[in-house]
């Protein structure tokens, strides 16, 4: 296992590095240039002085010296928000998508497994046709209106949550809540699907016929091989919810890590963009090992380090 | 507990049984696919059968004597409907023209989902925005049917070092975050386009279509490069090969053939994802751009006055956003009962 982590953490700098490059060229490649901006003219002074910083007097100084940088843990200056350093807007943002990010996945996950081992257990009643139907247009759903519907009829119209403020665990419950649902129906399904094999497979039931008591087969025996391909989900998604989401900061009003993401890309702000997706990316990383190490933790047959 | 009929208490399953239950479970997805089908094809065929009245040029208002299409035109002011028109208001105003008010059955009918902030009719920037968005899920599907097809037919089929290269340069895109990619393909498109004669519009709708539908062929390519290398090892293509036949060949007449299921489930599975995509272009603006309207357009336009000022205009989002959700649901609903119909491993493992 040891052996098996050290090798995959081995391979983390290489593919950050060709991530890196990747997205490199892409900014720069497009027409433009990222020094100069549309909306205002920026004093020759200033672009010379940052350029120096930044080492960029041409493309390829700036691409072999902002990973050295980075590795110090200097992300450069940012090119939209003057007087700003990418590693204080990413410093400040970070921790609260990672707050709300963590949250809302607990909640995705906690009520997504029940509702998908629930519809299971009573596979074609009732409950089971509730939960696929919610769970549809749980995915169906553009984020931007769940999230607003949500807003307005906790926030604007009864008033139960506070509007626009930052802070207090209170704060936390509403945009949890809406970047939990598309989650929560995705795991509710992949949960029922796999819960429906495993309940018709022969230990259950072994399991059964030892006299075990069904909620415990349920939800220890059962559950606990269902929730693979929940698992397996889980890395990317969590990747994604923990670097925030534009849609529901925006509703909400929180000064989150994804709007980062969507404005840096329009701003074409190439220190931001580099900055943003590096993150994006160790986090991806670094989830996918934690499930892959997850894995044999759960289910002791699989053998991650076995060659595919 | 003993009333219920638990799957834990279930028998055996003997052979009698286990047909019963694949026809029953055909039964099911067919009905489920019915539902889907049957709801999408009203939906889709009123958006298209409307297209000539909702592009209709002839008529006129106060601000746009030429007569802009029909979608973009604004009702008389007396005739619009929504919270927000204060008629009182209007009618103390002595400066604006009487507009006549269009009562004919049409004129009626086009005000059934209300009028926009611009009091133009709801209903038809639905339908037109159905077209549309529908078009952008269409092509989506299908400029990821060929890249993913091709792509995961090469790496599966021939492997080695052409494998390891096609589907790390997937792992990567994966890791890229998608907005990112869409941006791009548009900064770099869209002038391009611009300059072989389309106009500025068309311009826009291509390029989404074009950025949307290369970022969405991913997981096409790595479902399609699985089945292949399942395919790869059976006796069949063996045979194939052993009798001399070309790679081309083997592609088109043995292995795609194969593939057809996979392949239309992914298929109907891209459409309801990349039309949720142009929603959330539209929503940070980048998307279709007005006056042109698209569901995600329409639903955004509903919520932006609403959120920033008193007046609530929560109505213009029930339309768009219902005939947004039905339609994803029964695509949904499309793909799940494919996907059921014909994935042979999946129903192996649930019997």
């Amino acid at each position: 296992m040891g052996r098996f982590i050290a090798t995959r953490l081995l391979q983390f700098p290489l593919i950050l590095a060709i991530i890196y490059l990747t997205t490199f060229f892409l900014v720069w490649i497009a027409p433009g240039d990222p020094f100069t901006r549309t909306d205002k003219k920026v004093n020759e002074a200033v672009i010379k002085a940052t350029k120096e910083r930044l080492h960029a007097q041409s493309w390829y100084q700036f691409l072999g010296h902002y990973p050295v940088m980075m590795l110090k843990g200097d992300l450069g200056p940012s090119l939209t928000y003057e007087e700003w350093s990418v590693t204080k807007i990413v410093g400040d943002a970070l921790p609260v998508s990672v707050t709300l990010g963590v949250f809302a996945m607990t909640v995705a996950v906690i009520v997504g497994v029940g509702i998908g081992a629930l519809a299971a257990v009573r596979r074609g009643g009732p409950f089971d046709w509730f939960s696929l139907s919610v769970a549809l247009v749980g995915i169906s759903l553009p984020s931007f209106v769940s999230a607003s519907v949500l807003f307005a009829i906790f926030c604007s119209q009864f008033k139960i949550f506070p509007i626009g403020t930052w802070g207090s665990p209170r704060d936390l419950v509403l945009p949890g809540l809406a970047l939990s649902l598309a989650p929560m129906a995705y795991i509710a399904r992949l949960t029922r699907v796999a819960m429906i094999d495993v309940l018709s497979s022969d230990f259950i039931r072994t399991a059964r016929a030892k006299g075990l008591s069904r909620s415990l087969i349920i939800w220890k025996h059962a559950l606990k091989n269902a929730f693979l391909p929940v698992l397996s989900y889980l890395g990317p998604a969590a990747a994604a919810t923990l670097t925030g989401s534009f849609v529901v900061e925006k509703v909400f009003n929180i000064p989150g890590l994804g709007q980062h993401f969507v404005n840096s890309v329009l701003n074409r702000d190439q220190t931001l963009i580099l900055g943003t997706v590096m993150i994006y990316s160790v986090f991806l990383l670094a989830l996918n090992l934690l499930v892959d190490v997850a894995y044999a933790f759960i289910d002791p047959r699989i053998d991650v380090t076995a060659k595919a | 507990m003993s009333t219920m009929t638990s799957p834990i208490l279930r028998p055996a399953n003997p052979a009698s049984e286990r047909s019963s239950r694949r026809l029953s479970r055909r039964l099911h997805a067919s009905g489920r696919m019915l539902i889907g089908g049957g709801v999408l094809a009203l939906i889709v065929l009123t958006c298209l059968l409307t297209l000539p009245l909702t592009l209709d040029a002839p008529g006129q208002d106060h601000k746009h004597p030429a007569g802009p299409l029909y979608f973009d035109r604004q009702t008389p002011y007396l005739s619009r409907v929504g919270p927000h028109f204060d008629r009182a208001q209007y009618e103390r105003a002595s400066g604006l023209p009487q507009d006549p008010v269009d009562s004919s059955l049409a004129g009626r009918i086009s005000l059934w989902f209300g009028t926009d902030t611009h009091g133009r009719s709801l209903l038809g920037r639905c339908l037109l925005g159905g077209v549309i968005s529908l078009t952008i899920g269409i092509a989506a599907a299908a400029i990821s049917v060929v890249l993913g097809v091709a792509v995961g037919l090469l790496a599966g089929y021939r492997g080695g070092w052409i494998d390891s290269l096609l589907m790390r340069s997937v792992d990567i895109l994966y890791g890229l975050p998608y907005i990112l990619l869409v941006v791009l393909f548009k900064i770099a498109l869209e002038p391009r386009l611009g300059k072989i004669g389309l106009g500025p519009r068309a311009a826009n709708l291509v390029v989404l279509f074009l950025a949307i539908g290369l970022v969405s062929w991913l997981t096409m390519a790595r479902v399609i490069r699985g089945q292949v290398l399942s395919l790869r090892s059976l006796p069949f293509i063996e045979a194939c090969r052993a009798a001399g036949l070309g790679e081309w060949r083997i592609f088109t007449r043995h292995l795609l053939p194969n593939l057809i299921g996979p392949i239309s489930v992914y298929a109907t599975l891209t459409v309801p994802q990349a039309i949720l995509q142009e929603s959330f272009l539209s929503f940070l603006g980048i998307g279709v751009q007005p006056p042109i309207p698209t569901w995600g357009l329409l639903a955004s336009e509903g919520l932006i006055p609403g959120l920033n000022s008193i007046h609530h205009y929560w109505y213009m989002l029930i339309a768009p956003c219902a005939l947004l959700s039905v339609t994803l649901l029964s695509l949904n609903f499309l793909g799940d009962g494919l996907r059921d119909v014909f994935d042979p491993k999946r129903e192996a493992a649930k019997i």
